[in-house]
């Protein structure tokens, strides 16, 4: 039987994690259907649909669905999955927040933000803060899976066809109220697909003081991280929050500033291919995973490290 | 109106933990435990809105072997009435977990669960949202800030795009992002005094439920590790190993 992924958007553009969610799910089976839930979501059927990997799009178009409520969002999903044995999502704040209520509705022990596909039946999950990976098998007739993104590469976007089916809504409970979304809005690449992330910590000792950050992000083309010191010092805000309770980041360079590097904050970071540690205390955690580990007075070193990338000129963007 | 706050007993945070080598699991024996973080940020807000007089009873909530009365017992301390311990000594997937509690939720009758929005041991972000479902109640999950109302509560959400503000009708459901309050210690009289506070014990069989887990753990490894890197002398010779060695910028 067929794969059933939830779509992640903001009915007007896809969002970029659901393309990695849409490559692990056809790992675990090449029939990948997508369901896209929303209000004059259109766009995002039609940019799906031309998605080779997927086979098939479902699209309810309904104010009910406008702002992902889970109490709206669940029994939907719930419903259509009669038709399958595998519903996925991506482990974010949106597939970590409906799904558990889809499995409670369906009876079904969820495997959550799954890094590899063994099997249809059997996937490799981190646990313990990533410090473990578990290999389990799912015993559940149907399966409510939850991906970890940054563990897949995206899907291709372009030549395929899907065809596009309507679908009804169904009836919602009416308990919950969506109130406003305060988005963080940046013109610097967003966090989980960043190629290049730099990330300040506590050392960092202001907020004023992550203009150093940005000063060597805007240079790198990179997206600004944070630890979780950082965010609850109110240094910056949680969106940027990298680790166990943030958000997990893999790209081909992480430069760590002024962070130690608890255990929580290297389970956001470490599957990073380059890591660069900057902090003046040359025992820190953070070493030790660290490529190059600078160690030095962040104060000092982040202006040369400016004027050194200010002195290159191929910068790759 | 009456909470009940469900607390689960884990390795500490701070303990690097340690792969068994037959692939079986972690070491937990002499092992450092302690209350799950976000679950104690529960407990907080809890005893925040007994506080604030809206709120007349907390009852705290943990599911486990014996021990998991520790938790429990801090609960108690920091401000809870009254605990209950369902006594389990086997692993329980979180799907098990959400039917025990809907059990005490309907004996217990809270008009608002709070829970820590993850366990830091099984890292599965469920049992909050699962109970939601069986109980049709609305959620509010990784809440960072909580309003209490006559017949509701306003609720802002940290999501990966920043912040989502929410109104969910009570009963409801509020799974707690650590940013949502600092939890307070407990005093040495407040620990004495929880000692003689209520503490309900039920046994997990004696509830009729079907508590198998469906989700079979073939093996737990380490990792693979990280080479070993070196230290860079200064600035330039870091960006000269960026642009040369690694060719990443």
């Amino acid at each position: 039987m067929s794969v059933l992924l939830v779509a992640e958007h903001d009915n007007s553009k896809l969002k970029p994690f659901t393309l990695n969610a849409i490559t692990a799910a056809s790992k675990i089976d090449g029939d990948v259907h997508v369901l896209v839930a929303g209000a004059g979501c259109d766009n995002v059927s039609k940019e799906i649909a031309s998605i080779p990997l997927v086979k098939k799009v479902l699209v309810c178009d309904s104010q009910n669905y406008q702002n992902y409520l889970p109490e709206n969002l669940a029994p939907l999903v719930a419903k259509i999955s009669e038709k399958y044995d595998h519903i996925v999502a991506s482990a974010n704040t949106f597939g970590k927040n409906f799904m558990p209520r889809v499995a409670a509705a369906l009876d079904v022990s969820q495997v959550s933000d799954i890094i590899k596909v063994d099997s249809p039946d059997t996937f490799v999950r981190p646990i313990y803060a990533g410090n473990a990976f578990a290999t389990v098998k799912s015993n559940d007739k149907k399966k409510c899976i939850t991906i970890r993104p940054t563990s897949f590469e995206p899907a291709e976007k372009a030549g395929g066809s899907a065809q596009i089916e309507k679908i009804d809504a169904v009836e919602i409970p009416n308990s919950s109220k969506f109130i406003k979304r305060e988005e963080t809005k940046s013109e610097r690449p967003e966090l989980g697909t960043a190629r290049i992330v730099v990330s300040g910590g506590r050392g960092l000792e202001s907020g004023e003081n992550f203009k150093l950050i940005n000063d060597i992000a805007d240079k790198l083309n990179a997206a600004v991280g944070a630890s979780r010191a950082a965010v609850d010092a109110g240094y910056i805000s949680n969106d940027h929050q990298v680790g166990q309770t943030g958000k997990v980041v893999v790209p081909d360079l992480y430069i760590a500033v002024g962070i130690s590097g608890a255990i929580q904050h290297l389970a956001g970071m470490k599957e990073s291919k380059i890591i660069v540690a900057i902090n003046k205390d040359g025992e820190a955690p953070i070493f030790s995973v660290a490529d190059y580990g600078l160690e030095a007075d962040l104060f000092k070193a982040l202006p040369e490290f400016l004027a050194e990338l200010n002195k290159l000129n191929t910068i790759q963007k | 109106m009456k909470i009940l706050v469900a607390v689960k007993r884990v390795i500490d945070y701070n303990v690097q933990i340690r792969v068994k080598e037959d692939g079986s699991g972690v070491h937990t024996d002499n092992v450092k435990m302690s209350t799950n973080p976000p679950d104690d940020n529960a407990v907080e807000e809890s005893v925040k809105l007994k506080e604030s007089g809206k709120v007349k009873e907390v009852v705290a909530i943990s599911i486990g072997e014996d021990k998991a009365q520790e938790s429990i017992r801090k609960a108690l301390a920091v401000g809870a009435d009254k605990g209950i311990h369902v006594k389990i000594d086997n692993y329980v997937e979180p799907l098990g977990i959400a039917k025990i509690l809907k059990k005490i939720v309907e004996k217990e009758k809270p008009d608002m669960v709070f829970l820590g929005k993850q366990a830091i041991d099984d890292d599965c972000n469920q049992t909050g949202q699962m109970l939601a479902a069986m109980l049709n109640w609305p959620q509010a999950t990784f809440s960072s800030k909580v309003n209490l109302k006559d017949k509701s509560l306003e609720i802002v959400r940290e999501i990966d795009e920043g912040l989502e503000t929410i109104e969910v009708n009570l009963p409801a459901i509020v799974t707690c992002d650590l940013r949502l309050n600092e939890p307070r210690f407990a005093s040495l009289p407040n620990i004495m005094k929880a000692k003689k506070k209520p503490m309900e014990q039920l046994n997990a069989k004696d509830l009729g439920l079907d508590l198998t887990n469906r989700i079979q753990q073939l093996k737990v490894e380490e990792p693979p590790k990280r080479k070993a890197g070196i230290k860079v002398a200064n600035v330039a010779e870091l960006v000269s190993k960026l642009k040369n060695e690694a060719k990443v910028i």
